[in-house]
């Protein structure tokens, strides 16, 4: 097939931008309009159905139209119902699931405000721990045997029969000796699973065992450091088998017509049942020993519940007394703590016995002082002040559940109780950490004296200005005593020696100072906090209360430069020597700042200090930093330097931009940024310049340029770097570099063999193939306005282009070249044309350079040539194999290009179009439709 | 398999006994008639302690029958195949100035109703028994229940039974019992007060004791057990605080005080007061037990 020429139309743009614009038609508001939502509110549909109850049709007068979809949901869609079910409870283990149900039950009753015991527990693990050594002593039999008493004389038969009562296992007493605290765990977990074995094997008597033994182990103290976390690993067992026992009595009562609802009265349950429940109670009442019996009925109290309906009610006080036959002060106030626990869970509306049981433990307080106790603490080689928060906890607890939803006269009568007692530092914080803060916060001054007047040697100070601390960050004081207790409590806090108690109390006033100061004083506590944290490096083992110093500033300095301007702030920054730690603090700051600076700033305060904070975390990058850890924080700096403005001072910007780029060369998207940051700031000074550029802008804008042009070589991403090649070219040919765009044209050329096959995209191995396409076609329509150079031949970038296409190794089977060829086409007839169809300005394009010459026009003509002559003969390729899908395809997008472009009067290529239409048709595997026109 | 015979008892209350008889068997069964037998005896067995191992293994006492009286439920005849289920009620005749006590199986003591049924059958097939025993508790008794509390102190002086009243710490404990008059089914309640004391406390505990008592020819035999011991103060507790004392009676152990000609069942409490390094204080209050 010979070549044929190429004689593109002449085409009046004007005209034809003219002729083909839609034409706009008025919209009238609220005019039926296709792409309106169709808006159905629930209201309205709920309204229709039940119009729909009363009237059997349903005719609907509003004029909304009722979506189909909605209505057969009917409000409630099956997903959400199910997110509804499928709480977290259910989806946790599914031994817990049912208890965490109840649970949440019980605790719609007293309120979600009420922190929960769940909450509590992991914290007191944690922090009560030993490295003693522990032992289990467990007598799984015989013990009753044992009974201490002398004068007992066991009658054979009922020695026997207890004997078959403890009919588990040899029999013989157990004692594990020399466990770490790890092991004890271990084992205490054994436990549980044992009793819930024997539950399942039916072996109720062992389970009962099991369960008085293991709280016979609250009884012991020694080791006292680690008793806390015993109290709460043993009282899990115990929450065990009171719901074991409480389900089991309870599917007694089910019968098979019949469940028992959940809020049921004693007169539904059935005999059988009740006998069983009573049978548990006569067991528990015959345990010999004081504690285990407690324990393991307060366990099952709630099982009160069958029996009568007033069970719980006399039992809890009856149980409350009980505790007082406990001696040891310590296991005491954590019996009452769980009985207090569960007392709110089964009858939180019983608020009797919980202020019974801190009055009582009121009056036991002095114990802590006796002689009995201290002799143990000499025993055991622990001082008071260590001693004494380990009742912290429990007795926490108990103020928590007394004080919950407490009339402030009962807080009144409960501080004044507590205030009259000797040595009461221990129950001061447990009224700070229990009480409402603002019942604390607004007799912060009365706190203060009490907390002065405390006795040294016993409760740490320490811990009861942190607890006072914690309340006024949660409520605010009166404002006339703000200043002064501040001042009263920095006086004690500052004393501290130990820089771990100096930093805990610091870290929590911090909050309250920030709060209601000004800078000032936050200076005045920041460099205190400097000061003492300085010796000996004492920073080092506090990283995350100073990181959390650090937060609640920022939290409340919104303005960057009253921040910066607090004069050791950045001091205080330099405390984060470990670089993990600074990075973090890096970041928080950087979130902070981009989340709350509205307006572009050159404050050089601001400027300096962030710079360095970001710097911080650029240098924090190294070949392990993950991509995400990189991504996010290319986008704090990137979130940095978009708020960077110098306003009209653009040298003092780009001069910016050139420093930020040398000291964020690792982050690839910061420089990115900084490009189009650059390129922006060249558009912005044409702008101002209105495209006039003078001597010095345009000097200005071609050191901007230059800027890019070196920049983005440094870039890894293939197609980042082409487009901002391309990119930047635009920017320079729009601010009349014109060797410069030339140059950036150049390099992209140059760049586009490299291209690989395959790129990397989030990970996943893609085919660059479209990508590349999509640039190619962006960078044609681009050529269309730049000038050829003049040393150069005509269309010499085009030609160079295409050569580069030409030789590109293309994937097998694919039509992408020939597309770029199609727009080639295109462009090389929008070229021919007499006035193009986009201009830059200030800048001459080859229309009116060669103003129509012919030779110009021969030159591009035979270009079209070579292409179309390319095109056809991949055309006839593909009419070989199996591809005339594609062939007829790629024939009729020819063939509109021709119909577009070229100009069908030329007899030749109008008989070229005419093969092609039938080329595209003959195989009829084009769809009809699309060949109707 | 043959023909099975089964009692099943509804109740025994207001002196009549209620349940049924449950005969199954495959085939058809021939018998000479159907009879219940209520028996009641108390067992009185002396103990080695009191008189000695011999007299204790040979003079047990006689056995005292309170009740023994038989029915005739069916005529002879024939019980058709399968289950076939006959109620009663047999009416408890107590023998002449006998009463019907509560049951009780102590150690030496033993009261115990059984209720037995019997099919008598022809030569050549044996006869069917099957025996249960069933519980009897005494009807609450008439009159009204009088509480009888009572206070007591305890100090060194009070003590019995000293050796050397010098050595002994100081302490005063004061407490109540609400009532020793105790209806079984509602628990011992009171309190008790460590007001003082020099040496720690190590741990305060109940004591319940049963006491039978047998009459025999020798003269009688008395016997003390505990049956149940419950702690009610754990450590050293607080001075002037209150320590309640609670106790459930043991079901199985217990019952109304029982004063007869023959024998006897009482029971006392003992408040143990275990001091450090080794000290063990007692103090009983005999109880009455009945039931309302």
């Amino acid at each position: 097939m010979a070549a044929f020429p190429w004689h593109s139309r002449n085409r009046n743009y004007k005209a034809e931008f003219a002729s083909c614009r839609l034409e706009a038609v008025p919209l009238e508001f609220g005019d039926y309009h296709p792409l309106k939502p169709i808006t159905v509110t629930e209201s309205k549909t709920k309204k229709v159905s039940r119009k729909g109850s009363t009237s059997s049709t349903s005719s609907s007068s509003s004029s909304s139209v009722v979506d189909p979809l909605s209505s057969v949901l009917d409000g409630t869609d099956p997903l959400s119902m199910f997110a509804a079910s499928a709480d977290p409870a259910t989806l946790a283990a599914a031994m817990d699931s049912s208890r965490k149900k109840r649970d949440r039950d019980d605790n719609s009753i007293v309120g979600s405000d009420f922190e929960p015991w769940a909450s509590k527990r992991g914290e007191i693990l944690a922090r009560y721990t030993t490295t003693e050594k522990l032992s289990i002593n467990l007598f799984m039999g015989s013990e009753k045997g044992k009974a201490g008493t002398a004068t007992s004389a066991m009658s054979e038969k009922v020695r026997t029969r207890l004997e078959e009562l403890d009919d588990f296992e040899e029999g013989s007493q157990k004692e594990l000796l020399n466990l770490t605290q790890q092991d004890y765990v271990n084992r205490i977990e054994e436990l549980n699973q044992s009793l819930k074995d024997a539950w399942a094997s039916d072996q109720k008597v062992k389970a009962l065992k099991i369960v008085i033994q293991c709280s016979k182990l609250l009884s012991d103290t020694s080791v006292i450091q680690f008793y806390p976390s015993k109290f709460v690993l043993i009282t899990d067992i115990l929450d065990t088998f009171g719901k074991l026992v409480y389900e089991r009595i309870f599917s007694m009562c089910v019968d098979n017509r019949s469940v028992l609802p959940d809020h049921f009265s004693p007169e539904n349950v059935n005999d059988t049942a009740k006998e069983t429940c009573l049978n548990w109670f006569f067991k528990i009442a015959s345990i010999r020993e004081l504690i285990p019996r407690f324990y393991v009925e307060a366990s099952i109290l709630k099982c009160n519940k069958f029996l009568s309906k007033t069970g719980i009610s006399e039992c809890l006080p009856r149980l409350t007394c009980m505790v007082r036959g406990i001696g040891d002060p310590l296991v005491s106030v954590y019996a009452r703590a769980y009985l207090c626990r569960v007392g709110m869970e089964v009858a939180p509306h019983l608020k009797e016995s919980l202020n019974k049981n801190f009055f009582d433990f009121l009056l036991t307080f002095k114990q802590i002082h006796g002689d009995t106790v201290q002799n143990q603490l000499v025993l055991q080689g622990v001082e008071l002040p260590s001693y004494l928060p380990l009742y912290s906890p429990a007795m926490d607890w108990v103020f928590q559940c007394v004080s919950y939803h407490a009339p402030e006269a009962l807080l009144t009568e409960m501080m004044e109780r507590c205030k009259k007692l000797g040595n009461n530092a221990l129950l001061l914080n447990s009224v700070m950490s229990a009480f409402r803060a603002e019942f604390i916060a607004t007799r912060s001054m009365d706190f203060i004296g009490m907390i002065k007047e405390c006795d040294e040697s016993g409760f740490p100070k320490h811990l009861l200005f942190r607890s006072l601390g914690l309340n006024l960050a949660l409520a605010d004081p009166p404002e006339s005593d703000r200043l002064q207790i501040l001042n009263e409590a920095w006086k004690v806090i500052t004393k501290l020696k130990n820089p771990q108690d100096y930093i805990n109390c610091a870290e929590v006033w911090v909050e309250y100072t920030c709060r209601h100061f000004t800078k000032r004083e936050v200076n005045t506590v920041l460099a205190d906090v400097i000061k003492h944290m300085t010796p000996d490096r004492a920073f080092e083992d506090s990283y995350p209360q100073l990181q959390s110093i650090i937060k609640k500033v920022i939290a409340h300095f919104h303005d960057f430069s009253v921040l910066f301007s607090v004069e050791k702030f950045l001091p205080f920054l330099d405390m984060f020597q470990k670089e993990s730690v600074r990075v973090e603090v890096c970041k928080c700051i950087m979130e902070v700042f981009i989340k709350h600076q509205q307006e572009p700033t050159k404050d050089p305060v601001i400027l300096n200090a962030l710079l360095h904070v970001c710097k911080t975390m650029h240098d924090s990058v190294n070949a392990l930093t993950l991509e995400d850890e990189k991504r996010m924080l290319a986008y704090l700096i990137n979130g940095f330097i978009k708020m960077v403005s110098f306003g009209r001072d653009f040298e003092q910007q780009l001069s910016f931009y050139v420093e930020a780029r040398s000291m964020f060369c690792n982050l690839e998207p910061v420089l990115v940024q900084l490009i189009h940051s650059v390129n922006r700031l060249a558009m912005e000074t044409r702008k101002v310049m209105k495209g006039n550029h003078s001597r010095k802008t345009a000097a200005f804008v071609r050191a901007c340029v230059a800027y890019c042009f070196i920049t983005i070589p440094s870039l890894v991403g293939i197609f980042t770097r082409l487009n901002l090649y391309l990119h930047s070219g635009q920017v320079a040919l729009a601010n009349q570099c014109l060797s410069q765009a030339d140059a950036f044209f150049k390099a992209a050329i140059s760049l586009v063999p490299e291209v690989p096959k395959m790129i990397n995209i989030d990970g996943k191995m893609r085919p660059s193939e479209s990508f590349l396409l999509e640039f190619l076609c962006n960078f044609f329509s681009t050529l269309l306005i730049v000038p050829d150079h003049p040393e150069h031949g005509v269309l010499f970038l085009v030609r160079e282009l295409l050569n580069v296409v030409q030789d590109y190794t293309w994937e097998e089977n694919s039509d992408e070249k020939i597309r770029i060829y199609t727009c080639v086409l295109h462009l090389l007839s929008a070229m021919s044309q007499e006035t193009y169809l986009y201009h830059v300005d200030k800048v001459d394009s080859n229309d009116s350079l060669y103003g129509g010459d012919s030779k110009f026009l021969a030159e591009n003509n035979k270009l079209c040539e070579t292409v179309m002559a390319q095109i056809l003969e991949h055309l006839k390729t593909l009419a070989k194999d199996e591809a005339l899908k594609r062939q007829s395809s790629l024939g009729l997008s020819f063939f509109n290009s021709i119909l577009a472009h070229g100009d069908l009067r030329n007899n030749r290529l109008n008989q070229l179009s005419v093969n092609l239409w039938h080329l595209a048709q003959r195989h009829g595997c084009v769809d009809t439709r699309t060949m109707v026109r | 398999m043959g023909t099975t015979l089964d009692i099943k008892i509804k109740r025994a209350n207001k002196e009549m006994l209620s349940g049924v008889v449950v005969i199954s068997g495959k085939d058809s069964v021939q018998h000479q008639g159907l009879s219940l037998t209520v028996e009641g005896t108390v067992n009185l067995q002396l103990s080695a302690k009191s008189v000695g191992v011999f007299e204790a293994f040979y003079n047990s006492v006689k056995p005292i029958q309170v009740i023994n009286s038989t029915i005739e439920m069916v005529k002879p005849g024939k019980f058709p195949g399968g289950k076939t289920e006959i109620p009663f009620e047999f009416p408890l005749h107590v023998k002449s100035n006998k009463v019907l006590y509560e049951t009780y199986h102590g150690v030496f003591v033993n009261i115990q109703y059984t209720l037995r049924c019997d099919m008598r059958r022809s030569l050549l097939a044996k006869d069917l028994t099957k025996t249960c025993e069933f519980i009897v508790h005494s009807t609450p008794q008439k009159g009204k229940w009088t509480p009888s509390p009572v206070d007591f102190t305890i100090t060194p002086d009070t003590l019995q039974n000293v050796k050397e009243r010098a050595l002994l710490p100081k302490f005063l404990i004061r407490g109540h019992l609400n009532s020793t008059n105790c209806v079984i089914t509602q628990p011992l309640t009171g309190e008790l007060v460590v007001e003082s004391s020099e040496a720690a406390i190590k741990s305060i505990e109940l004591q319940l004791v049963r006491v039978e008592t047998c009459g025999c020819a020798e003269g009688y035999a008395r016997d003390a057990t505990e049956i149940q011991n419950i702690q009610i103060a754990d450590g050293d507790v607080c001075r002037g605080l209150s320590i309640p004392i609670y106790m459930v009676f043991p079901r199985l152990f217990t019952c109304p005080t029982l004063e007869t000609t023959n024998f006897k069942v009482e029971f006392e409490v003992n408040i143990v007061v275990l001091l450090h390094p080794d000290h063990l204080i007692t103090e009983n209050f005999p109880l009455k037990l009945c039931r309302m």
